[in-house]
């Protein structure tokens, strides 16, 4: 046992091994040290411990200093004490100096309630702010899904670790000296001027308001109270499994039917199913990966594989901006939002006579990107755009709270038809490996011409970072690549790029866990087993429900039948499918 | 995203000093001396160029050379003045001379006269504290400094 540690903590002799915190080794017996800057996303090998803020500060027997509980080693023999009289002093300085340069508009900030610095303010007991003295003044940077008030910045790093360890997108950096000192961009630039691909994470890390969504719950409203408009919602797989945690339900609490419920109770004339265009999705995108693959087993050397998934419009973002030379390569397959809202601006509003400007579609999504997305130029006609307003989990959450609607006592209620139907194919997009299970469900059966025994996929499913497996389509081996995290998703690409793999489908998810563990979700403060049991939950909707292959869906065959024609067709090409433009920063050389 | 260029000539001279530190990420520091040096400044356009030959995000290249007050991004005086403000020079009045070169100059710190020929930057130390006062002109020290001394070193440069 050479490599464990013997110390005591608060009186209480515990054990753990070499090279744990003081931190860890605490939260092993149940006691907690108050963070602030420690950030942890667990078994996603991403940790912010830079030991910037103080506040886990410990009493260590026989030093003179204390000690940050986050970035301080156990050692042999080791006493800590957590809670004295002079840690909680000099917790309570601490905290008292970081709210001496922070606005205090507390009342009005976009996190009170979810914020952590406010908590420890409240857990430490503050009632007043004794230093007075010079204050950070920023200009607030609006991007298309992202505001960021750098005023309320508390220099964690929590925002730079997740955007450049977890995404490897590195828009983020700490920038200048002293004083000035903050989490900024490169020359300070606006952050839809940056490399930024709006994934979000930053949001979901940041303990305090510098960081936040746009909230576009007032535009939504007001389209709700508009008698001459028709407002209709989609809402995403992932948030019927993580939106009860905004009311103190237990994380992975499957609320689907509260969720309509609430929906139709905020107003909303008829409330459908981003799932519905997922199982449209798997239509599209499977029978273009069977069409690549024919071409490519029967030998044509041109054809682009692996064919990769393309609802995440992080992930869009980040191939867009780092990877132009593959653009062809990820499927044409718009993200289930946008077809549910190209699909609803025709085919069913030319159903119920509803002209295109009085319809109005709103999107329920996991994700902070959306809202960059459903404004993408391409996704307009006229102008009008297919999806008119995205919001965020946490934005219905608050709108729900809004009308003091108690979400939890709420009785259950089914999704209207026809685009409120899906099958358990299309839940499990929400999850690492779900939308590349859906897609292998489906293209098997149409691969194969057989049915498919188990409809479960256990080797795609988890939560490493890469994965891989191979799916025996009748003889024909399927070599399958997923990953979660644009970090992941690097290490997968770079894999292709040199042509190390070969790779027949890869999935790409920008977030790690996928969508339930979105930038849009409830925060988790870096708890990321709530991330882990949204995921399981996800898996139980799928089992529960009757149908669980996309091209079993009804609702779909009407949908060909009636307006479509076939997948991959003409009409579908049209509507269904997009392109994409290079982003890179790339110098451009010019002559002298 | 913004679309930026720069001239070929000057992109080549980047690439070949990164290459020279072997496209590493852990020699930004010495990378960013030589470019300095050799441009005399860090523009945006150079630290882009820079962060794509060694593959580290320009935010964090920002992140450098707007912690090291060394690093310039704004362009120098073919002469670049320094002025000690460091403990023994401010006590025997650098900030007199400092003022003086301001006020002869007609610019401010870190700031460069149309004709750019000079550029006014103040300094901490540069360990020659027996000449207090010390300002520098390029690699030039002048010691010992008064205020009517700082119109013979300006006219020292009259080319």
């Amino acid at each position: 046992m050479e490599n464990m540690i013997n110390l005591t903590i608060d009186d209480i002799k515990v054990q753990v091994p070499k090279g744990t915190t003081i931190l860890k080794a605490a939260k092993s017996i149940g006691i907690d040290i108050p963070t602030l800057c420690h950030y942890e996303l667990k078994g996603q090998g991403v940790e912010n411990r830079p030991g910037s803020c103080r506040v886990c500060m410990v009493e260590v027997e026989g030093k003179g200093n204390l000690a940050a509980a986050c970035a301080t080693n156990v050692s042999e023999g080791m006493v800590v004490k957590t809670h004295t009289l002079r840690v909680i002093m000099a917790r309570r300085t601490v905290v008292d100096l970081m709210l001496s340069d922070h606005p205090a508009d507390c009342l009005v900030c976009p996190q009170s309630g979810k914020c952590e610095l406010q908590k420890l303010a409240v857990d430490l007991g503050l009632r007043e702010v004794t230093y007075s003295g010079e204050k950070s003044v920023y200009k607030v940077d609006v991007s298309p899904a992202i505001i960021r008030d750098v005023n309320k910045c508390v220099m964690c790093r929590r925002c730079e670790t997740v955007c450049n360890s977890l995404q490897t997108v590195g828009a983020l950096s700490a920038i200048n000296r002293g004083f000035p000192a903050v989490v900024g961009t490169a020359f300070e630039q606006k952050l839809s001027d940056s490399t930024c691909v709006m994934c979000g994470q930053c949001v979901q890390a940041c303990p305090v308001g510098a960081l936040s969504e746009v909230d576009n719950t007032r535009q939504v409203m007001r389209a709700i109270s508009d008698p001459k408009k028709t407002v209709i919602v989609q809402t995403a797989p992932a948030v019927r499994v993580a939106i009860g945690e905004e009311f103190g339900m237990e994380p992975g609490s499957r609320v689907t039917g509260k969720m309509v419920t609430a929906l139709r109770m905020l107003g909303f004339d008829y409330v459908f199913d981003t799932d519905f265009a997922a199982d449209l999705t798997i239509m599209e995108e499977g029978t273009e990966m069977l069409q690549r693959l024919d071409k490519y087993l029967k030998g044509d050397k041109d054809v682009r594989l692996p064919i990769m998934t393309s609802c995440c419009p992080g992930w869009v973002n980040f191939f867009e901006t780092y990877y132009p030379d593959m653009l062809d390569v990820p499927s044409t397959a718009k993200s289930p939002m946008q077809m549910f809202g190209a699909i609803a601006k025709t085919y069913w509003a030319e159903k119920l006579g509803i002209k295109r400007e009085d319809l109005v579609v709103v999107s329920i999504m996991p994700c902070v990107a959306k809202k960059y997305e459903c404004q993408r130029e391409e996704f307009k006609t006229d102008g009008n755009p297919d999806v008119d307003y995205s919001l965020t989990t946490r934005e219905l959450a608050d709108m729900i709270k809004l009308l003091s609607i108690n979400f939890a006592d709420l009785k259950e209620e089914e999704f209207d038809r026809p685009l409120g139907e899906s099958t358990g194919a299309a839940v499990i997009f929400g999850a690492t490996g779900g939308v590349i299970e859906a897609a292998t469900r489906t293209a098997y059966e149409l691969f194969t011409k057989k049915e498919l025994g188990k409809v479960d996929f256990a080797e795609l499913r988890g939560l490493d970072g890469v994965r891989e497996a191979t799916v025996d389509f009748n003889g024909t081996p399927i070599h399958i690549g997923i990953a979660h995290g644009l970090g992941n998703a690097r290490k997968l690409l770079d894999r292709v790029r040199n042509g190390e793999t070969m790779f027949h489908a890869i999935e790409i998810m920008a977030c790690p866990g996928g969508c339930v563990g979105g930038a849009g979700q409830p925060y988790h403060h870096g708890d990321f087993s709530k991330v882990e049991k949204r995921l399981n939950a996800i898996y139980e909707e799928d089992r529960n429900k009757p149908l669980r292959k996309s091209h079993e869906n009804p609702y779909i065959k009407q949908l060909y039948e009636e307006f479509l024609g076939e997948p991959c067709g003409e009409k579908s090409h049209k509507l269904l499918h997009t392109h994409y433009f290079d982003k890179s920063a790339k110098v451009e050389e010019v002559d002298d | 995203m913004s679309k930026i260029s720069l001239n070929s000539t000057k992109v080549e001279k980047i690439k070949e000093i990164c290459a020279s530190f072997g496209n590493k990420q852990g020699e930004i520091i010495n990378i960013l001396h030589k470019v300095q040096g050799t441009f005399g400044y860090l523009p945006k356009e150079v630290q882009e160029v820079i962060s794509e030959e060694i593959r580290m995000p320009v935010a964090q290249i920002y992140g450098i050379v707007s912690f090291y007050s060394f690093f310039s991004m704004k362009p120098k005086g073919k002469y670049p003045i320094s002025v000690c403000l460091g403990t023994a020079c401010y006590v025997r009045d650098s900030e007199k001379i400092l003022n003086e070169f301001k006020r002869q100059l007609g610019v401010g710190i870190g700031e460069l006269t149309p004709d750019g020929k000079f550029s006014l930057d103040c300094l901490r130390c540069v360990g020659a504290c027996g000449l207090a006062p010390v300002a520098l002109v390029g690699d030039k020290v002048y010691g010992k400094l008064t205020i009517d001394k700082v119109k013979d070193i300006l006219d020292e440069y009259q080319d």
